[in-house]
């Protein structure tokens, strides 16, 4: 990675960037060949820090961190979808199908090509070596199973962008080399409702509701459950069930409300879910 | 006059409700121009597009603002499934009702509750009941239906995208906000893929929404969704000051 662009990345957000750094770059032209080299790899570490500096008070969470989250599931996608595009299965499927796997399978090399670009933008380290673990990929034995586990993996990715989106709030825009300037909670927002759309098509071609009724076949696995289930039918303290709740008269039903409403995973709830996935 | 928004399964409020229910101060001048300017804007509110400016009904600031512009946008979805299910298209195919029922449902749960949290959480009063113009739909056709359905949803995710940067986390409620804003936008998408692959099956994703480089959907701002948005709603809305 570039040191210096990072610095003037972070120029843009934290103008006192400059003057702290500059003993700092003083000392980096100073070091040696090997020396440096170490020094830059200790770097996105201090440049992190520094970018959580820059936004202290906003009740941000660490943007590497959650980037690196959401890069670990697209990165799980994206190897996925390439190791259904090399099965057989996929070889033998309609071509309509196989068409959709594309386009999603293009998203997800997009999605992780961005997230890696900005997380380096920001100082942070891409995370690697995250795959589709091959021997559970083999338990997979028709087109159909493949199909199974894409609309888990689409599903469970909604939730869990959506329950990071608090942690990017209030995180100012940030000028990243080779992407642009970018707010990091809309870039997020606008990968989420891609996932949405991956997930809808998924089921509809699984021959399930677009949106998460509750009585699809797959509704019942614990990708659809934890804290904050998608069955729930409670927002912002208000049972929507409730006869008369919001309008006096009208009574909306528990398949209607839950389906209305996509809900949250917590990170901890997403690493049980991908955990048993990733491995060689 | 254009069809009012509501859904059939909701007690109807009259056109008389509406200069109470409206918080700005242009409008407000009906209630406090006396009782002859105040039937005047009774009347004007009853009448179509055509013969009459209703006035325009600012979104509001902050918080607040981003409220009333999801709320705008939830009640011109949701008077429009309420529409497309009072009178189904003629060649809807197998299903299709069945699921347009379900999409208009969750649509009015969204505009239903977002009235309830500005109220009840932001401690604010909504915006008044929009009146739509569906004059440019066709409802007994699916070609007609689908088109404006897929530019409702493709526009209400957008919408979203461009909205959640916009909720400011100084407001206590800021973080509940965002969080119910992204309940809401992934089930948007899901119903804008729906749709999309009703036109064009394989489109639920398509380029033209999705951009093929970054992976990213698209965003945008309130100012140029309402621009688009207007065409189908009386009222002149205005979303210049939503997240400031």
């Amino acid at each position: 990675m570039n040191f210096l662009n990072i610095i003037n990345q972070l120029a843009e957000v934290d103008a006192d960037v400059l003057d702290r750094l500059d003993s700092r770059r003083a000392v980096f032209s100073s070091l040696g060949t090997v020396a440096k080299r170490s020094a830059m790899a200790a770097t996105p570490m201090l440049i992190a820090s520094m970018f959580q500096k820059a936004y202290a008070g906003t009740n941000a969470g660490d943007p590497v961190e959650i980037f690196n989250y959401a890069l670990t599931l697209e990165l799980l996608e994206n190897d996925f979808y390439n190791k259904v595009k090399a099965s057989a299965f996929y070889t033998a499927a309609p071509a309509a199908s196989q068409a959709a796997i594309t386009q999603i399978s293009k998203h997800e090399a997009a999605h992780v090509a961005l997230l890696q670009k900005v997380i380096t933008g920001i100082g942070g380290t891409p995370v690697t070596n995250v795959t589709f673990k091959a021997s559970t990929f083999a338990t997979l034995t028709s087109f159909a199973a493949q199909l199974q586990v894409a609309q888990l993996l689409e599903d469970t990715g909604v939730r869990a962008y959506k329950g990071r989106a608090t942690d990017l709030q209030g995180i100012g825009d940030v000028t990243i080399t080779g992407v642009g300037t970018i707010n990091p909670l809309e870039s997020a927002l606008r990968i989420h409702s891609v996932e949405a759309r991956h997930a809808a098509h998924i089921r509809i071609m699984r021959a399930q509701t677009p949106w998460i009724s509750g009585s699809g076949d797959l509704d019942g696995a614990d990708n659809y459950k934890g804290a904050t289930p998608e069955s729930n039918f409670t927002q912002a303290g208000y049972n929507l069930t409730t006869a008369g709740v919001i309008t006096p008269g009208v009574t909306y039903s528990a398949t209607d409300v839950a389906a209305a409403f996509d809900e949250i995973l917590t990170k901890a709830e997403v690493t049980t879910l991908v955990t048993p996935l990733i491995g060689a | 006059m254009s069809t009012k928004i509501i859904s059939s399964s909701q007690p109807q409020m009259t056109d008389l409700d509406q200069p109470l229910y409206t918080p700005i101060k242009r409008r407000s001048f009906f209630m406090y121009a006396g009782a002859t300017a105040g039937a005047t804007a009774l009347i004007l509110a009853g009448c179509s597009k055509s013969d009459s400016e209703p006035g325009i009904v600012s979104l509001g600031s902050g918080n607040l603002g981003v409220l009333n512009y999801a709320y705008a946008l939830e009640q011109l979805e949701a008077a429009f499934y309420a529409q497309v299910v009072k009178t189904p298209a003629t060649d809807f195919q197998t299903g299709e009702l069945t699921y347009f029922t379900q999409v208009a449902m969750h649509e009015a749960i969204h505009r239903d509750f977002l009235k309830a949290a500005i109220i009840n959480v932001a401690k604010a009063t909504p915006i008044m009941d929009l009146t739509p113009n569906f004059s440019s739909i066709t409802f007994t056709s699916r070609a007609s239906v689908l088109g404006a359905a897929k530019a409702f949803e493709d526009l209400g995710v957008a919408a979203y995208n461009g909205a959640g940067k916009l909720i400011s986390v100084t407001d206590p409620n800021g973080a509940t906000y965002l969080t119910v804003a992204g309940k809401i936008v992934s089930v948007e998408a899901r119903h804008a893929a729906y749709i999309r692959d009703l036109i064009t099956p394989g489109s639920f994703a398509a380029d033209d929404q999705v951009d093929a480089t970054t992976g990213l959907d698209k965003s945008m701002t309130p100012v140029d969704v309402i621009m688009t948005a207007q065409t189908y709603i009386t009222q002149k809305l205005d979303a210049s000051s939503v997240g400031k």
